[in-house]
């Protein structure tokens, strides 16, 4: 087993939910012990460095500072957005000591420091391939994932800028092809393989982020994919949860599923679909399993998940009911806020 | 009258060129930015996905920075459209570090209140109250009170969508807190006294 501070980041709690779940199934048999960060918080996406730079990097560093305060050196991140955010601050603090520096003085006040340099910030998809190795992965394999034609959607923030010269390519890497090919599956030709998902344009300038949507989905379709796979939750968000308006904006009807690559990993070395988070997608990936002769657990999850909910979604939290007695949120506190 | 220097007459130059606001961007910016070495190549605009719908390209931006154009390009939505892909940066034969730029661009432009479309500033603003306020993202808390303010018809639009992610688990309805708030608000508050330019 090897072992890594584990930087889950938030959406791994939410709207990348499939791509947790299926990293703690397949992280045991493939030797990967992760030990997650106590008490991390917000890497600060791409809005917080738009915002006030001192702050945007000191809320990155605490992250770092309570991993290194582990004692081990090897911060593993599955959330692209994340690993880039992390491994910049590492850099920049180093490259420009006046940041190093007010970063930790900022620090100081939460009696936290940190030197840059003292973590290596490595992504998920470069700890499979590097540290636990194609050979390994290839021989826990028990269902090849043949006849499943996948694209492979690396995006933009793992293979650039890449500080540390971890990428085999910044604009064609081929790690995840790899990690496809040895999962079985059959991976077709697909350019815009590191192009973007729009990021958070979805939200604030949504005809930019329809456009390169529709590239991707577009490529994906002429190369004849049964279904796409990537290694970034907004990725897997935006092409999936978004499609359905990207499709109104233009009169199209695309139907391209997307995964993540843990989930393809999960169902080779042989896990039911249901254990990795399989039916969460928004565009169904009905039709891409049935081609491996598997059903997604659809019923299963949106019953499990209902369940769990109660009421409207707003105003915030009044739900200490009878129904949640073990609820110990401070709601009065929240709805205060 | 200053001596107009030679090179100056030679570029018909009358004044002494004033690098301030360029130089401003470029303290202002992450790591070593290396804006002042753009050669005005191109390659940047050429390699954009979202330059369709940009107002000026990063090389006509980073000339104007170097013409002392502050309103005009504090007001350019380059820096809002630009979707942090990276490309530029990895194919800039200058390494200049152009996403980062960008990103210096939109602060100094919210700290001025230079905006033509107030939507991205505040969609910025508000992702960054939910993380000061919780330590953590809180998307239904953002997304809600953003298509509220900037696109209440969106929200009609994807309310199905929405409501496709809450079934399936994948939105938090409630926030989630983490312990050391008290910690993270001391530090945010140090941080927030200090600026990167003047060193």
């Amino acid at each position: 087993m090897s072992d890594y501070i584990f930087y889950p980041g938030c959406a791994m709690e939410s709207n990348a939910k499939a791509y947790y779940d299926s990293l703690m199934e397949i992280a045991q048999p493939l030797g990967i012990n992760l030990q997650e960060i106590d008490d991390w918080n917000c890497c600060g996406a791409t809005e917080y460095v738009g915002i006030n730079l001192i702050p945007a990097y000191s809320l990155i560093a605490r992250n770092l500072a309570l991993a290194a305060k582990t004692g081990q050196k090897t911060v593993l991140s599955p959330c692209s957005a994340c690993y880039l955010n992390l491994a910049k601050a590492d850099y920049y603090m180093a490259e420009r000591p006046a940041l190093g520096e007010k970063v930790n003085e900022a620090l100081a006040a939460g009696n936290l420091q940190y030197t840059p340099g003292s973590l290596d910030i490595r992504h998920l998809l470069d700890v499979l391939i590097n540290d636990i190795g194609l050979d390994t992965l290839k021989a826990k394999v028990v269902r090849p994932l043949k006849g499943l034609r996948v694209a492979p959607y690396t995006g933009c923030m793992v293979p650039r800028p890449d500080y540390n010269k971890r990428w085999s390519d910044p604009e064609h890497p081929t790690e995840l092809i790899d990690v496809l090919k040895a999962i079985g599956a059959e991976v077709v030709a697909f350019p815009g393989g590191a192009t973007c998902c729009g990021g958070h344009m979805t939200q604030i300038g949504p005809d930019t982020a329809y456009e390169l949507i529709r590239r991707l989905i577009s490529s994906a379709e002429k190369s004849k994919a049964d279904i796409m796979v990537t290694v970034c939750p907004m990725c897997q968000l935006n092409v999936d949860a978004y499609q359905g308006e990207t499709n109104s904006h233009y009169g199209t009807d695309y139907e391209m599923p997307i995964v993540f690559f843990s989930q393809l990993v999960g169902l080779a070395l042989g896990f039911p679909p249901e254990k990795l988070g399989f039916g969460s997608e928004i565009t169904s990936t009905e039709k891409a399993l049935s081609r491996i002769g598997m059903d997604i657990p659809e019923a299963a999850i949106t019953e499990g998940k209902q369940r769990q909910q109660e009421g409207l979604p707003m105003p915030l939290c009044m739900r200490k009911t009878a129904k949640t007695p073990e609820c110990k949120r401070p709601c009065a506190e929240e709805a205060k806020a | 009258m200053s001596k107009t220097p030679v090179e100056h007459v030679h570029a018909r130059l009358d004044h002494d060129e004033d690098l301030s606001l360029l130089h401003e961007v470029s303290m202002k910016t992450a790591g070593v930015s290396r804006l002042e070495m753009c050669i005005q190549c191109g390659s940047c605009g050429g390699s954009c996905p979202s330059e369709m719908d940009m107002d000026h390209t990063p090389r006509t931006l980073f000339a104007m920075l170097r013409a002392g154009m502050r309103e005009e390009v504090l007001l350019s939505n380059t820096p809002w459209i630009c979707v942090s892909c990276y490309h530029c940066v990895v194919r800039c034969p200058q390494n200049v570090h152009i996403t980062d730029v960008m990103y210096s661009l939109k602060s100094m432009a919210i700290q001025e209140k230079k905006y033509r479309d107030s939507s991205a500033p505040d969609f910025s603003e508000t992702f960054v109250e939910m993380v000061e306020k919780y330590g953590r993202s809180y998307e239904f808390g953002l997304a809600t009170r953003h298509y509220l303010k900037h696109s209440p018809l969106r929200m009609i639009r994807t309310a199905a969508m929405g409501l496709g992610m809450l079934k399936k688990g994948r939105l938090n309805m409630k926030p989630t807190t983490i312990k050391g708030m008290e910690q993270l608000t001391a530090i945010l508050n140090k941080a927030k006294e200090m600026e990167l330019a003047h060193e």
